[in-house]
């Protein structure tokens, strides 16, 4: 049952990126968008985030719980060591949905419109950077649960360059998803070969900032480097999300809407899948070079048991619904 | 502040909003379905606009109650790693199956929000109905873990010893940990304690606007819907209250003595009414006092002992003075509401007319804030009570902080941020309400 509980967390994980993440890429996208096009874009990602964002944010609470569940010692240690992290994306996180809320919903249009949307852009920047910057952290091998002093134990294990450019990595990730989403969304043509434009601009900053997550690797000391690039399978699912590119812009152009949200879904996995494909099965590297991992950290089997058949019932009801729901709101025709 | 006290503080402001928000979530969609039900049955465009105009809210409120709610599920391990590293494994369960819940909860809301042409009206209005349905029973599993706070159960200590000093928890069960004691009591008692506040305050609010526009038909019978869901809730809380309370004195009798103010051990106590409990005199003065009636009410036997304070090591004392006052208060609204309650239906049935006049309407005003501030006290007095533990009997509070220095600032952070927002939200309404008689009755 370990395997099941593993196997729910890390799909939380993953649709919570690939969802989750493509609804903070649209806000870092208008974010970046200005001029003429600026409106529209924003009334674009107002309704079609509208529906769904609520559904999308579920998959991080369902991970927290899988987490604090399942590996109670990994949660506490996480939750003690990057505190100041969390609470700082925690509160993006209020904000973002409090705001995105607000301007769909105030009865009244006026200038109070334009405060919801910096809201909601800027903290569709925050809460993704410091997830990245909490991922980062887990791996770096800087977190130790017996600190000498403050900076040691709580700022140190974020602090640093490895993980900012890991937030910066996946922010970017994240706005690139989105744009893509949001091609296939587009009213018109040129609205999509605007978003077609902007997610080129997207990977390359992407592929830019993943490769500075090498780079500061290496600058700060952290075992990845070596590790990504001495592990056969990591190599050839990196190589596979590449070869994706040059597909996803033959199907962009073509204006297919569903080929293009898979082979992102795919690149997406395939970068996921390299990441654990090194890190499988540590969920924390500590200081002391000791690990915490899903086989050392886990609960006792009974409370696994339950979880696992928890989450198995859970998604039996949650899977059908979800899938209505995107089809209700997401199956539109297809670009024309 | 000490470390300790800013974490409890910060974990009170963040509890103390999001329930507010949880209780508005559990309940408004019932009022929206019921309105949507007549307006699919009667085609009068009055529920179809109560009905938007209601599901406005809910979107608000659901939101702000979501982000709430997932900050809570962080701050479990922000503010107490030393309970959720042993309490995780053990009850963790209600949370699992709380997160589905919580999902179908938000699937529906998107599908009744924006479904208004794109499905089958029936199929509408179900979605409408599971949004309230999951939002209890999410409810309910929340609580459940609470409760096992307040009643643990489910695990055994290491042999031989009084704490997790020493170890961690053995021969776990979660179902047991789940179905503790106290989970019947405390779920019942929150649930109807959520109908009934938000109920009450919504009938306020369209009170309110009753008084300024006595012939506005869609807040005559939102007034309507509200308060004959809200009485029934109101009417049967007071028992639901009986039984908690029975719960607590069986259960844990320092927390009663320290609800009721009650200092010393006694055969046949009274049931003090008001009062302000003193822990230097260790005497609760100025209050009424019924003879007799706490034994009965506890233990069903007017003779039946009742334990003071004193019979507990005082470092074993919750603050006694907050629970009294919590308790008190939360009681006294309790009962008021009910009176109000009657009063509705006895009008409602029998003097029709009085229900638009000034003094019906203004009284029902006044209780818009009422059920929520008993709701708040009510919390007080579960999580003050139990203080110092915050497993009772096993884990003190005080063991389970974070070690992570600085908590003010973390507390300054939340209470900033949800002041911020309580202010946007009350605003918010308040435009909600402007715009209502110009809302467009033909549906998105």
């Amino acid at each position: 049952m370990l395997y099941v509980v593993i196997l729910f967390f890390l799909v939380s994980i993953y649709i919570y990126c690939l969802l989750g993440g493509a609804d903070f890429g649209a806000g870092i996208i208008e974010l970046t968008s200005g001029g003429k096009s600026r409106d529209r874009t924003i009334s674009l990602v107002s309704e079609a985030m509208a529906p769904i964002w609520e559904a999308n944010h579920m998959w991080l609470i369902i991970a927290v719980v899988i987490l604090f569940n399942a590996f109670p010692s990994v949660y506490s240690t996480l939750l003690v060591s990057l505190s100041i992290p969390l609470i700082l994306m925690l509160i993006g996180i209020i904000l973002r949905g409090s705001a995105f809320t607000f301007r769909h919903y105030d009865a009244i249009i006026d200038s109070s419109q334009k405060v919801y949307t910096r809201v909601f852009e800027y903290s569709s920047l925050i809460v993704p950077f410091f997830f990245g910057l909490v991922v980062g952290s887990i791996i770096s091998g800087k977190i130790t649960a017996s600190p000498s002093d403050f900076y040691e134990g709580y700022v140190a294990p974020w602090l640093n360059f490895f993980s900012i450019t890991v937030g910066i990595f996946i922010a970017s990730l994240f706005s690139f998803i989105a744009s893509i989403f949001l091609v296939s969304e587009s009213k018109d043509k040129n609205q999509a070969a605007e978003f077609i434009g902007r997610s080129k601009k997207a990977i390359i900053i992407t592929v830019a900032s993943g490769a500075l997550v090498f780079a500061s690797s290496v600058v700060d000391g952290v075992h990845f480097f070596e590790a990504f690039f001495g592990n056969r399978l990591s190599i050839s699912l990196m190589v596979l999300a590449t070869v994706c590119l040059p597909v996803l812009w033959k199907v962009l152009e073509k204006g297919l809407k569903w080929p293009a949200r898979i082979l992102v879904g795919a690149q997406l996995l395939f970068i996921l899948g390299a990441f654990y494909s090194v890190y499988f099965p540590t969920l924390v590297r500590l200081k002391d070079g000791s690990e915490l991992t899903f086989y050392n950290s886990s609960a006792p089997q009974v409370t696994l048991d339950y979880l696992g058949w928890a989450l198995i019932f859970g998604s039996l009801i949650i899977f059908p619904a979800l899938i209505y729901l995107f089809k209700i709101f997401k199956a539109g025709e297809r670009l024309s | 502040m000490d470390n300790l006290l800013a974490a409890r503080s910060t974990m009170a402001v963040s509890l103390a909003f999001h329930i507010i928000f949880a209780c508005i979530g559990m309940t408004m969609p019932f009022l929206m379905v019921i309105s949507h039900w007549l307006w699919l049955k009667k085609k009068d465009e009055t529920y179809l606009r109560l009905t938007q105009a209601w599901s406005k809210g809910v979107a608000i409120f659901f939101a702000i109650g979501a982000v709430s709610g997932t900050v809570l599920s962080f701050e479990l391990g922000l503010l107490w790693p030393g309970f959720m590293k042993y309490a995780g494994a053990i009850i963790g369960m209600p949370f699992s199956w709380e997160g589905t819940a919580f999902f179908v909860e938000a699937i529906c809301i998107g599908l009744f929000l924006y479904g208004w042409k794109k499905l089958n009206p029936y199929v509408h209005w179900t979605s409408g109905l599971l949004v309230g349905i999951s939002g209890v029973v999410s409810g309910i599993f929340v609580v459940c873990a609470n409760a096992w706070m307040n009643a643990p159960a489910g695990f055994d200590l290491p042999a031989g010893q009084t704490s997790f000093a020493n170890g961690g928890p053995v021969n776990i069960n979660p179902v047991a940990a789940m179905f503790n004691p106290a989970w019947v009591s405390q779920t019942l008692h929150m649930t109807i304690a959520a109908f009934t506040a938000t109920s009450f305050a919504v009938a306020g609010i369209h009170a309110i606007l009753l008084l300024r526009n006595k012939n506005n038909l869609l807040h005559k019978r939102a007034l309507i819907i509200a308060l004959s869901f809200g009485s029934i809730f109101a009417l049967a809380q007071p028992l639901s209250g009986d039984l908690s309370a029975k719960d607590v004195a069986k259960r844990l009798p320092v927390k009663l003595a320290a609800m009721e103010g009650q200092f010393q051990t006694e055969a046949g106590a009274g049931l003090t009414i008001g009062g302000i409990p003193d822990e230097k005199t260790q005497t609760t003065n100025y209050g009424i006092k019924i003879p007799r009636l706490l034994s009965f009410l506890a233990y069903g036997n007017f003779n039946a002992v009742v334990k003071g304070l004193n019979d507990f090591p005082k470092s074993d004392w919750p603050p006694v003075l907050p629970v009294h006052f919590g308790f008190q208060i939360m009681v006294g609204i309790g009962f008021l509401l009910a009176f109000i309650g009657i009063m509705f239906w006895v009008l409602r049935l029998k003097r029709k007319e009085y229900l638009s006049s000034n003094w019906f309407l203004r009284l029902v005003a006044l209780c818009t804030p009422l059920g929520f501030i008993a709701v708040e006290a009510g919390w007080i007095v579960t999580e003050v009570g139990r203080q110092p533990w915050i497993i009772y009997g096993i884990m003190k509070t005080a063991d389970s902080v974070t070690p992570v220095p600085y908590q003010i600032v973390h507390l300054i952070l939340f209470v900033v941020v949800y002041l911020i927002l309580s202010v946007i939200a009350v605003w918010l309404m308040s435009r909600q309400i402007k715009a209502l008689d110009s809302l467009q009755v033909n549906p998105k």
